[in-house]
C-alpha cells in the first residue's frame, strides 16, 4: 500500500492505520430482514469504489455456516504471520471494520524509514459501534473467553453512538475494565446517526434514502428490489 | 416516518360522523335517512389519480451553503417525500440559492466556490438545481425577496409555456436561469393549467425558524408575508420544540395551515460549521459531505483558520440593514 494511503495522525500520535475492512456476516447468522449474503458484498464493494483504504472481504459470508467473531480475527492473525510479504488483499476479515494499526513512528512518511515487513506486524483490531459493546451483556451472544481474547489479544475501536455508554458499558463489565487500556473509544465529532435499520423502513415505505447511501448503492437496491414491503422497489421509480 | 401537517385535525376515523370536517375535497352526501355520511375514499383522503388536482410546488432553500452538506440535500428529499405524500402536492423542482458575499457572515467563503460545490453536490439530481441570482446581487437580499422573485419567474413561465411541464417529464434537464432570460416569445394569455401556477414554498431547518426570534435579524413583515404568502416547509429533529415556537408565535400561529413540519428521525448533525471545524483540525469529513464536494474544498484549500476569520467583526448585513432602518424611522430612539 502507497504511503498516500496513511490517514492522518490519530489524537494518541500512537497508531497508523494503514486498512480498513469490512467483512459482512454470513446469511446462517440468521438476523431479521438479512438479505443474501452477494447482494450484502456486492453493496459494500460499490459503497467502496472511491475508497482507497477501506476494502471488502466476503471470505466471512462464503464459508458454509456463520462463525464467531474471534475466529475470524484469529484465522487473520495465523495467515498474517505466515506471510513475509503481507500482503494485506488476500487476508480474510470480519464483520466489522478492521484497523490494522503499525506501530512504526508514524509522523514520518518517508518510505525509506517504514519498517520492513519483518519489522512489527499490523495490529489487527475490531471496530464497531458502542452498541455492539453493549451486545456483550446479551446473555448467550458472545463467550465471555471469547470476550476476553478480543480485548486482551486483539484490541477494540468503538464508535460513539447516540443513546449508548461506552464508558459505562465497560466499567459494568470485569473483563472489559481489565483490559480497558486496549478498548479505544472514539468520538464521533459529527454525529450521523444512519442506521441501516432506518434505511430498510425507509425502502419499505417508499422513501427516497438518497445522500445517506452511495447513489450506486441505491440503484443496485432497486435493480435488484431489495428491502422493498412486497418484494419489488415501491420507490418513486427514479433516482432523482 | 411521521409528519405534523397543520392542516389536519385529529386522526380521522371512517364512518365516523363529523359535523366539522377538515380538508376535504368535496362534503359528503346524505343518506336516505338524512344522515351526513362521508365516502370511504374521502375519508381515507386516496391520492387522487388526476395529478392536475394537485398544487404544483417548487422548494426554495436559502442559506450560505459554506459548504453545502448531505445534511443540507436530506432536508430536500424529506421535503419532497413529506409533501408528494400528503396527496394535495406534487413537488416538481428544489432550488438551492446561496446568500452572496454581502451577506457578510463569519466564515463565509466567495460565493463562486459555494455555487460550485452546490453544483457539484446536484450534479446527479434530476430536480435539485443551485440558482444564482440572489448571490449576483451587489446587496444582500432578504429572503422574501428571492422568494418573490422565484415565484414570479415561475409565473411568467407559466404565461409562456402553460403546457411545458416545468422538469419531471424531461429528465436530466434542468432549466437554467439565463435559458429562461433568454426566452423572448410573447406573453400570451393562455389558459392556465388547472393546478395554476406553481408555488415556491420556504425549506428549511429548525434553526432557520427559531432564528425568527433573533432580535433585527428578520423584519415582522417579512416574516408575515413569508408564511402569509408563500409557506414553510420545515424538517425538525423528532422532539425538537418547533410546534412550540410556533404556538408562542401570533404570526406563526395565524399561518400554521401553512407551515408543515416534517420529522426528521435520522439524528444528522452534519452542519457546516462542524464541517469546517472539522476541516481545520484534520479529520475526515468523508461521508458527510458529496465526494466531488470533498474533493473541491481538498483541492482548493478552501476552509483553514484563515477563511474562518473573514467577516470578523463586521455586522451581519440583516442586522445592520433591520438597525438603521429601525433608526431612520425613529430619529430619537
Amino acid at each position: 500500500m502507497s504511503p498516500s494511503l496513511t490517514q492522518k495522525p490519530s489524537p494518541t500520535g500512537m497508531y497508523q492505520v494503514i486498512e480498513g475492512i469490512i467483512s459482512p456476516v454470513n446469511d446462517s447468522y440468521g438476523k431479521k430482514d438479512l438479505v443474501a449474503s452477494h447482494h450484502r458484498v456486492a453493496m459494500a464493494q460499490l459503497a467502496l469504489q472511491t475508497s482507497d483504504w477501506i476494502r471488502v472481504d466476503p471470505w466471512e459470508s462464503e464459508q458454509a455456516q456463520w462463525m464467531e467473531t474471534v475466529k475470524v480475527l484469529r484465522l487473520i492473525e495465523r495467515s498474517r504471520s505466515k506471510t513475509a510479504d503481507y500482503p494485506v488483499k488476500h487476508l480474510p476479515l470480519h464483520h466489522h471494520n478492521q484497523l490494522l494499526k503499525s506501530s512504526a513512528q508514524m509522523e514520518d512518511p518517508d518510505p525509506s524509514k517504514t519498517p520492513s515487513a519483518s519489522a512489527a506486524l499490523p495490529e489487527l483490531k475490531l471496530l464497531c459501534g458502542a452498541d455492539v459493546l453493549k451486545t456483550f451483556q446479551t446473555p448467550n451472544l458472545w463467550k465471555d473467553e471469547h470476550i476476553q481474547e478480543i480485548v486482551e489479544k486483539f484490541g477494540l475501536v468503538c464508535v460513539s453512538r447516540r443513546g449508548h455508554d461506552p464508558k459505562g458499558y465497560i466499567l459494568d463489565s470485569p473483563i472489559l475494565r481489565q483490559f480497558q487500556h486496549n478498548i479505544h473509544l472514539a468520538r464521533e465529532p459529527i454525529q450521523n446517526e444512519i442506521s441501516a435499520t432506518y434505511i430498510r423502513k425507509a425502502l419499505g415505505q417508499g422513501q427516497s434514502v438518497k445522500y445517506l447511501l452511495p447513489d450506486t448503492v441505491i440503484a443496485y437496491i432497486r435493480d435488484h428490489g431489495l428491502y422493498s414491503s412486497d418484494g419489488s422497489w415501491t420507490g418513486k421509480g427514479k433516482i432523482s | 416516518m411521521t409528519s405534523r401537517n397543520h392542516t389536519q385535525g385529529s386522526a380521522w376515523t371512517p364512518g365516523l360522523k363529523q359535523s366539522s370536517c377538515f380538508s376535504l375535497p368535496s362534503p359528503g352526501t346524505r343518506d336516505s335517512s338524512g344522515v351526513r355520511g362521508f365516502h370511504l375514499d374521502h375519508q381515507l383522503q386516496l391520492l387522487p389519480m388526476d395529478t392536475s388536482e394537485k398544487t404544483e410546488v417548487v422548494l426554495l432553500a436559502c442559506g450560505s451553503f459554506n459548504p453545502i452538506t448531505n445534511m443540507h440535500l436530506r432536508l430536500f428529499e424529506l421535503g419532497k417525500d413529506y409533501m408528494n405524500a400528503t396527496g394535495k402536492y406534487r413537488v416538481i423542482k428544489g432550488i438551492i440559492s446561496p446568500v452572496g458575499d454581502a451577506y457578510k457572515k463569519k466564515g463565509l467563503i466567495p460565493a463562486h466556490h459555494r455555487i460550485i460545490m452546490a453544483e457539484l453536490a446536484t450534479k446527479n439530481s434530476h430536480w435539485l438545481e443551485v440558482d444564482t441570482w440572489e448571490s449576483l446581487q451587489k446587496e444582500w437580499v432578504e429572503t422574501v425577496k428571492v422568494l418573490r422573485h422565484h415565484q414570479e419567474k415561475l409565473a411568467t413561465d407559466s404565461c409562456d409555456h402553460p403546457q411545458r411541464s416545468l422538469l419531471m417529464d424531461r429528465p436530466g434537464r434542468k432549466r437554467k436561469w439565463d435559458e429562461q432570460k433568454q426566452d423572448s416569445s410573447p406573453k400570451k394569455p393562455q389558459e392556465p393549467k388547472s393546478t395554476g401556477v406553481p408555488r415556491v414554498k420556504l425549506l428549511c431547518g429548525a434553526d432557520l425558524l427559531e432564528s425568527f426570534n433573533v432580535p433585527n435579524l428578520w423584519k415582522t413583515e417579512d416574516i408575515t408575508q413569508i408564511v402569509a404568502n408563500y409557506g414553510l416547509i420545515c424538517i425538525t429533529r423528532a422532539g425538537s420544540d418547533a410546534q412550540k415556537f410556533i404556538y408562542e408565535s401570533d404570526v406563526l400561529w395565524r399561518h400554521q395551515s401553512n407551515i408543515h413540519l416534517v420529522d426528521e428521525w435520522i439524528t444528522n448533525d452534519i452542519s457546516s460549521t462542524k464541517i469546517r471545524r472539522a476541516l481545520r483540525r484534520g479529520q475526515s469529513i468523508r461521508y458527510l459531505v458529496p465526494d466531488l464536494v470533498q474533493e473541491y474544498i481538498e483541492k482548493h484549500d478552501l476552509y483553514n483558520s484563515e477563511s474562518e476569520d473573514r467577516n470578523v467583526g463586521v455586522i451581519l448585513a440583516p442586522l445592520q440593514r433591520n438597525i438603521s432602518e429601525a433608526k431612520h424611522s425613529n430619529p430619537t430612539a
